[in-house]
């Protein structure tokens, strides 16, 4: 399972970074308090790429045989044996950008806002639909099915 | 350069205690209205762009902006009100006639909201809808003189004829006026719920060729893209000899909105302007037009209705009689509200008259002249919701032209500035960055949602009056009644006061 961008429908607007952003914040459901009550901005898992008109979000593709899970150092990264998607373990992720070293799609992206880790799309683990997908104000995301994932090795 | 006399029509109001300086509406504002201060790292806002067209303020996530008009205030004039010295200054600066888009939004009386609808009580049964069988489909064409019936069937075949399952159309509104996307949303709209959309004056684009049996497709002053598939592809050909927005005056596309594709859509080169003359060079007369439409039915070998659209003006009830003689099949009117995408201010504010008395005084005029048969009346001009339609079905429409309310199913805040190019909502617009805005599964299910809601409410109402069938309310003007209305008004719209 992995997040679809419709590329031709995307207006650019970045309401899926808002929305990544928030509910990846201790407010999950206050997009004010998520940006005004920490002294950073939170980090989205999403980032629209842009050069008009052509603008899509890009997040993990979950890959099937993700390369960023065989170069993590310490294990933190791995692939998720039910649902499919490829998730880091904050707790054992030490930092060392290995894993935005190797992902070809550059969907993985630093924070550093507390401890040192790897922010990626976790597809909203436990959400019925993905923040990007579900707010998206033009049908611009979908979420494609399970199976037939990428192979980036 | 000398001063600007201009100041801001809007107030962008935007709540800092929400703002999350997250720069959707900067990305989102084509006129430019917002901006990002990166040295401030704060997002502001300059009124004078700003349209009010509501884009920034709900695609907002916090929901911190608001829009209102600028208090700023000339002393108070009743004469010499805002708007006027305003376009005086605008004039005075440009030496250009004043352009705008959408309908005429001067408070003249809306008649509509001068008629009320009947209802059944005690002495005839109201019908439920929901229980029992409602028939609202509606057949566009000439009927026959007569019906001759031979074992069960008709002897003869009918003139060709439209087929809607309710008595609602989209206007024309043409590819260049609108985008493609727009275009797709009305048409597969259009496909779902069993009606028809028009192409307008802009031809038919490649890829709403598979719903061409959806499609009336126009044939206008200008002729752009008119062509042996095109007349093949649709279901019925309209002549537009003009439109309420501006009746009396052609059409200009700008030449900026004339990309590749509505190029080969239309059949002019890139980037010239899509000149549409104010009359058809060809028609002159009754006589005329009536060469005309039956130049096209040879064309298409009789098999479609022939519609011709005319705006409404003050002799409208003798020219529809004419162009029924001249053999149309299909007369649409538009009223003095009908919308555009751009139009000299003037003109959309101060010509033509209400539909409603077109309406009344064309549907009468063909009943005396014993000529109603022969062709069905569309009528077109500001139809806002679905009493406006039974209202209009009882006066003697057949069924209504929407334009201004379709578009705004698909996103439309009516800011006016369609002739901008600058949509935010992408429908009004040709430009890459905006046409993507709009999704034409999104719009088209929209689009769908507001027929589909409208068939319910025009159910009910004819329920309420003990009709089962939209047909028994044709032309049926007992079943409305006048309110605040003069006897002359009355007489024209042949009805009877509330409470007669």
């Amino acid at each position: 399972m992995r997040v679809t961008a419709r590329e031709e429908y995307c207006a650019g607007c970045r309401l899926c970074e808002v929305y990544c952003a928030v509910s990846h914040s201790p407010y999950p459901a206050d997009p004010v308090k998520a940006f005004r009550k920490s002294p950073h901005p939170p980090i989205s898992r999403v980032l629209v790429e842009e050069q008009r008109p052509v603008s899509f979000a890009l997040q993990c593709r979950h890959c099937t045989e993700a390369i960023c899970v065989k170069a993590c150092i310490t294990g933190a990264m791995y692939r998720d044996p039910v649902t499919g998607a490829v998730r880091n373990q904050e707790e054992r992720c030490v930092g060392c950008w290995t894993c935005i070293l190797v992902c070809p799609f550059g969907a993985i992206r630093r924070d550093e806002q507390g401890k040192k880790v790897a922010a990626k799309c976790d597809l909203c683990a436990g959400a019925v639909e993905p923040a990007c997908v579900k707010h998206c104000p033009n049908g611009a995301l979908v979420v494609e099915g399970k199976g037939g994932g990428l192979k980036c090795m | 350069m000398s001063l600007s006399m201009a100041t801001p029509a809007f107030l962008i109001e935007r709540n800092l205690d929400r703002c999350i300086h997250c720069q959707v509406c900067v990305r989102q504002c084509a006129n430019e209205a917002h901006g990002y201060d990166h040295e401030e790292q704060r997002v502001y806002s300059d009124d004078m762009r700003c349209v009010n067209c509501h884009r920034c303020v709900v695609l907002c996530p916090t929901r911190a902006l608001s829009v209102r008009q600028f208090p700023l205030e000339f002393r108070a004039n009743a004469n010499w009100t805002a708007e006027v010295i305003h376009n005086i200054y605008l004039q005075a600066a440009t030496g250009g006639i004043l352009l705008t888009g959408m309908g005429n939004d001067r408070p003249y009386p809306i008649y509509w909201d001068h008629m009320l609808i009947n209802a059944s009580q005690v002495t005839n049964p109201s019908i439920d809808p929901l229980r029992e069988p409602m028939e609202l489909k509606t057949f566009l064409g000439r009927k026959p003189e007569k019906i001759v019936i031979e074992n069960g069937r008709l002897k003869e075949a009918l003139p060709p004829q439209l087929e809607l399952e309710l008595p609602v159309m989209f206007s024309a509104m043409s590819f260049g006026s609108i985008s493609l996307n727009a275009m797709k949303s009305l048409a597969l709209a259009a496909e779902a719920e069993g009606t028809y959309y028009n192409t307008g004056e802009g031809g038919l684009h490649k890829d709403l060729y598979p719903l061409g049996h959806r499609t009336i497709v126009q044939v206008a002053s200008g002729r752009f893209g008119v062509h042996p598939d095109y007349l093949a592809a649709g279901a019925a050909i309209e002549i537009k000899i003009g439109q309420g927005a501006k009746p009396g005056i052609g059409g200009h596309l700008p030449g900026e909105k004339v990309g590749r594709e509505v190029s080969e859509t239309r059949m002019i080169p890139e980037g010239t302007d899509a000149l549409s003359p104010a009359p058809h060079h060809d028609i002159y007369s009754i006589e005329d037009l009536r060469q005309l439409i039956y130049s096209l039915k040879e064309a298409t070998n009789y098999s479609k209705p022939v519609s011709v659209k005319i705006a409404a003006v003050h002799n409208v009830a003798a020219i529809a009689s004419g162009i029924a003689r001249a053999g149309a099949d299909i007369i649409a009117i538009d009223g003095y509200r009908g919308g555009t995408g751009a139009t000299p201010l003037r003109t959309r504010d101060h010509v033509g008259i209400p539909i409603e008395f077109a309406l009344a005084a064309v549907d009468s005029r063909l009943r005396d002249e014993g000529i109603r048969n022969q062709v069905s009346l569309v009528v077109a001009g500001s139809i806002r919701h679905s009493a406006d339609i039974v209202k209009a079905v009882a006066l003697g429409a057949d069924a209504v032209y929407i334009g201004s309310a379709a578009l705004i199913a698909l996103g439309c805040h009516m800011c006016q500035k369609c002739y901008t190019g600058k949509c935010n909502w992408g429908i009004a617009t040709q430009d890459p960055n905006l046409t993507k805005r709009l999704n034409p599964e999104i719009g088209a299910k929209r689009a769908a949602n507001l027929l589909k809601a409208w068939k319910h409410e025009i159910k009910e109402m004819l329920g309420g009056m003990g009709i089962n069938a939209l047909e028994s309310l044709r032309g049926n003007r007992l079943m409305l009644r006048g309110i605040g209305l003069t006897d002359r008004e009355l007489n024209i719209l042949g009805i009877k006061a509330a409470g007669e």
